[in-house]
């Protein structure tokens, strides 16, 4: 994406946003609450379209692109997404109706420990439960690119584990995953490639050996977000 | 790209477009069936009405054989409880959830999304007529068979004015207030919109309301086809006036979040 811009009335959410994921890596957006994390993973959604600026998504424009692209892309939204009436297999079944070569859902299902709540219905989920759906929501198409906005936010140790090797393994496939998080501790031992954004740019990004040099990923963050402290 | 390169590379293709409009269908009609308070709106309270007019004589539905003009009406007031009470409830909390997001940059689509929930609402009218239907049939009913096809032209006019009605309500309230206002609206609709009793046995001033009303249409409308055997043009005009208004409101005003 290259130099995006997103007013919300007087907000600026995005103010020339500019970064690239590459396949076959983890891709972590770090930044402060408000910093336009959730606006620009929206805007390659094709949730939202940017005032101005341009966003490719596998070569392609991600608002209203057609359902092969859409298929190509993985979705885990912040807020889940998933209908509360349902069970998580048979939503997972019904997903991966949806695609032509999905995803093992009985393997994912066991893979993510879902196979523990299968029969409870989504509205009785505890949030860690309903993270471990939606993840498995939108790997469910054995997606090309994987936009995961915090998919471990609420997950015990365990169930956080789990989920970092599963997006390893997707990673490994070829897939470019991108994940939003809070964690300094997700971005440093899962993303291969760190974008910190404040105020709706980026601050800095890099590797995490880029990033760091001597100081350490946290120092570095504050470093670049601090002014955006209140 | 070579042929043997391509062939390694897995296709990440959507289903055709027919097979995931009718997994979404599947996937809301069952879920509908499975919702205890939307089977008590779609189904048990229609029924109960329909026993409840049966077996007593009030309120007075007019002239004619009482249960041929019960009938029609109730099956009126099902299609409300569908279209209109269930759609919007459920498509407000849909919206709430992300669901309506997540689905639309799943392979599904926005429109693809809409046309399966039209055609989930359509599946359950036809339990609905199916069930109704049956009921009425024990209690006596003898409608004009020819009627079943200006009654069919009429359902699709009523379920499309009152879907688009519920998306309007959806689509620009809060969950809770769709939830308060769906149910608070199907209560005024039965009890002064003339679908059970017919606009022309109500006071003077309600009865030409309830004539222009939706509701009023649709069950002046069932009423005509199954009693006469007619296609009554005055609802049809009724209807489609409402479901034009209806869907450019509600296209224009439909937020996919709140």
């Amino acid at each position: 994406m290259r130099d995006l811009a997103k007013r919300f009335g007087a907000t600026t959410a995005l103010a020339g946003m500019t970064w690239a994921a590459r396949r076959g890596q983890v891709t972590a957006v770090l930044g402060p609450n408000g910093a336009g994390k959730t606006t620009t993973i929206e805007c390659a959604e094709g949730l939202q379209r940017p005032d101005s600026g341009e966003v490719r998504v596998l070569g392609t424009d991600p608002w209203q692109a057609g359902p092969d692209h859409r298929a190509a892309v993985g979705v885990m939204l912040q807020e889940g997404g998933l209908p509360n009436a349902s069970t998580p297999v048979r939503l997972l079944r019904h997903l991966a109706a949806f695609h032509r070569s999905p995803a093992d859902v009985d393997a994912l299902v066991e893979r993510l420990g879902i196979d523990a709540f299968s029969g409870t219905t989504v509205r009785r989920l505890s949030g860690g439960q309903k993270q471990r759906v939606a993840l498995a929501a939108a790997l469910i198409g054995r997606p090309e690119v994987a936009f995961l906005d915090e998919p471990t936010a609420g997950l015990d140790p365990h169930a956080r584990l789990d989920a970092w090797d599963l997006l390893r393994q997707t990673r490994d496939t070829g897939c470019a995953v991108i994940v939003t998080t809070h964690s300094f501790e997700e971005a440093e031992r899962l993303a291969d490639h760190i974008v910190i954004v404040n105020r709706g740019r980026v601050a800095t990004q890099g590797s995490i050996a880029e990033l760091t040099g001597e100081h350490s990923l946290e120092k570095v963050y504050f470093s670049h977000t601090r002014e955006s402290a209140r | 790209m070579s042929p043997a390169q391509t062939s390694t590379v897995p296709a990440r293709a959507a289903a055709p477009t027919r097979d995931r409009i009718l997994a979404q269908t599947r996937f809301e009609t069952g879920t509908l069936l499975r919702n205890g308070e939307q089977l008590l709106v779609a189904l048990v309270l229609p029924a109960m009405a329909l026993v409840g007019l049966a077996l007593s004589h009030s309120p007075s539905l007019g002239p004619g054989a009482r249960i041929d003009v019960a009938v029609p009406g109730v099956l009126a007031l099902a299609v409300i409880s569908t279209a209109f009470t269930g759609q919007a409830i459920s498509t407000a909390f849909d919206r709430r959830y992300g669901v309506l997001r997540l689905l639309g940059v799943s392979p599904l689509g926005r429109s693809g999304l809409l046309v399966a929930k039209a055609l989930a609402v359509l599946m359950i009218e036809l339990l609905q007529f199916v069930v109704i239907g049956a009921l009425g049939l024990g209690f006596g009913w003898q409608p004009k068979w020819i009627g079943l096809l200006p009654a069919a032209l009429l359902t699709l006019l009523g379920t499309w004015a009152f879907v688009a009605l519920a998306l309007l309500l959806a689509g620009t309230l809060r969950a809770e207030g769709v939830l308060a206002l769906a149910n608070l609206i199907w209560v005024a609709f039965l009890a002064l919109g003339g679908v059970i009793v017919p606009p022309s046995q109500m006071p003077a001033g309600l009865s030409h309301l309830a004539a222009l009303l939706p509701s009023g249409a649709l069950g002046s409308g069932l009423r005509a086809a199954f009693i006469d055997g007619q296609l009554a043009v005055v609802p049809v005009l009724v209807l489609v006036l409402w479901a034009v208004v209806a869907t450019a409101l509600a296209s224009r005003t439909f937020a996919w979040s709140d």
